[in-house]
């Protein structure tokens, strides 16, 4: 008896990294999976973005756990293509009870430095695209009379760092937009909180720009996984660099989950204590 | 394979309501269970306390589980009493991995300048520095066993805002968060993870009293559970008047299991939206 046996869920940004461990832990334990991804290069995002060989990928491990999943090319900042995408995988599926705005993208420079491009894209994937996630959700929901949203925000929702104050800010918003959430659809029975995890270890940390941004008095051969490590552990109060994309799963999977029934409107950090050091 | 298999766990005042909630989701999961109550009616609280009996049905309970448990009257204000126990728990069950801070007692409503001195007294000895006590006898055996930990302390949604005529209580949830973050960091460089829980009513004896029936309801001389219901729920955001012991027992077990193995200094609310309404 899978822990989400029987249930459907959206996951935004499946096509690798966080999107694609919670699609694959959340099949391992029942459900079926509506998987989007823009699968393709944003213009102010200093690392490779995610393709459509990575998304196939994710409908193969999902398939291989004997689920099913409906996946499509789709930006999370086209409404009306997020709408199109949700509405044929509930009409295959059947219905919809969980959702994972999990689509994001990482760019930085200093408040004085960042382009009005920069700020844009950012504010457009990180915080408008979830609420055109939730936006196109909701009526499935309501429907499905009760579900389960998580928004991904961050350690970043809660406390600035500096050099990334866009993605500060957007990630304080999905907070805002989280609570509003979960007052709107309280009467529904529909609970929506969010997940705020420190450095998760996927590319979006994991490439040449953020090694830059880590390690700038270094030169670039230096700039190893285990020097880069020792700075990130500095974040953290548990003495680990970054959290996996299974450790995040687990607790979409938590709040997603039945034995979640009553949690809504909460601020959930999987951060090694980042938030508390 | 249960989600705690092989693991022991510490629980204060298990003789019933949560206590014994937590002890039995715990045992399913595979956890065998050191378990104190004062088994005795506690000064000043208008409801009558565990019994010996119902620490017995508690061992009853988990044993039918085919798990151990090794069950002390012991009072959360007598660190010596908490020591012992604990020490012979861990010596006949061989180690160490969980505690869950759960020994509590509610509100005799007052306002503030009303309370007597040795209610607040009680209250603070019992709800803040009890959970204090029992972290302190518990983390000698994690720290000497080295296979780090997780201890979850019981606070409330009354530990993260005010509600009126209960200060006592108030206060020491609160200071439930303080002792909480300071435990995080303290034990984080031991892998001992350290959160809190806080919820909204729970359907226990601590809450179906009349004391707490008046606090609600004013209105009447001698309300009942159903006068009760629909003024409790007026402090949820979810349509329900309160939660189920079994809600906070499955937060429990998921913040005790290895699911949340970097999740520390967390404040985790299973609160049906009462904190953000």
């Amino acid at each position: 008896m899978g822990r989400l046996d029987g249930k459907v869920a959206f996951i935004t940004g499946a096509a690798r990294g966080q999107g694609r461990s919670h699609a694959l832990r959340m099949a391992q334990e029942g459900a079926d999976i509506i998987a989007i991804d823009i699968e393709d290069q944003m213009g102010t995002v200093p690392y490779d973005m995610a393709t459509p060989a990575d998304m196939q990928e994710t409908v193969r491990l999902v398939e291989a756990l004997d689920r099913r999943i409906i996946a499509t090319k789709a930006d999370v900042r086209d409404f009306d293509a997020v709408k199109a995408a949700l509405d044929d995988g509930v009409a295959q599926l059947g219905k919809l009870d969980i959702v994972s705005a999990n689509a994001g993208i990482f760019s930085f420079g200093t408040m004085e430095e960042l382009t009005d491009l920069e700020w844009d894209e950012l504010q457009d994937v990180n915080l408008k695209g979830v609420w055109h996630t939730a936006k196109a959700a909701i009526p499935h929901l309501r429907a499905n009379k009760g579900g389960s949203m998580i928004l991904t925000s961050s350690s970043a929702g809660v406390k600035a760092v500096p050099n990334i104050g866009h993605y500060v800010a957007a990630k304080h918003g999905v907070i805002g937009l989280m609570k509003t959430l979960a007052l709107e659809l309280a009467p529904d029975m529909i609970r929506v909180n969010t997940v705020n995890p420190t450095s998760v270890n996927t590319d979006m940390i994991q490439n040449a720009a953020t090694a830059a941004l880590f390690a700038p008095d270094l030169p670039v051969e230096e700039r190893t996984r285990e020097v880069l490590g020792e700075r990130f552990k500095t974040m953290n109060a548990i003495p680990i660099p970054w959290v996996e994309p299974i450790d995040i799963s687990n607790a979409v999977l938590f709040l997603a989950s039945d034995e979640a029934r009553y949690i809504t409107g909460v601020v959930f950090p999987v951060d090694a204590g980042q938030l508390v050091k | 394979m249960g989600r705690v298999e092989g693991k022991v766990a510490f629980i204060t005042g298990a003789a019933r309501g949560q206590g014994r909630s937590h002890a039995i989701r715990l045992a399913q999961e595979g956890a065998d269970i050191i378990a104190i109550d004062a088994c005795e009616d506690q000064p000043n609280i208008p409801y009558p306390g565990a019994t010996e009996a119902d620490l017995a049905e508690t061992v009853r309970l988990v044993e039918a589980l085919d798990r151990r448990i090794i069950a002390t009257k012991a009072d959360v204000r007598d660190f010596a009493a908490l020591k012992a126990a604990v020490g012979d728990g861990v010596a006949q069950l061989g180690r160490l991995d969980i505690v869950s801070a759960n020994a509590g007692i509610g509100v005799d409503p007052r306002l503030t300048e009303d309370v007597p001195e040795e209610v607040w007294t009680d209250m603070l000895d019992v709800n803040l520095s009890g959970v204090w006590r029992a972290a302190k006898a518990a983390i000698p055996h994690m720290k000497a066993a080295g296979n780090g930990g997780s201890i979850v302390l019981t606070s409330s949604a009354a530990g993260l805002r005010a509600y009126a005529n209960a200060s006592a209580y108030v206060s020491a949830k609160h200071g439930v968060v303080g002792l909480m973050r300071t435990l995080a960091l303290e034990l984080a460089p031991h892998m001992i993870r350290v959160n809190s829980i806080h919820p909204t009513q729970v359907d226990t004896d601590m809450i179906q009293n009349e004391a707490t029936y008046r606090l609600f309801r004013p209105d009447l001389e001698h309300p009942t559970r159903e006068d009760f219901a629909p003024a409790s729920q007026t402090m949820n955001a979810l349509p329900i008047p309160w939660v189920e012991a079994i809600d906070i027992s499955n937060a429990v077990l998921f913040l005790a299991s290895d699911e949340a193995r970097y999740i520390t200094g967390v404040t985790l609310s299973v609160d049906a939206g009462s904190n953000i309404k």
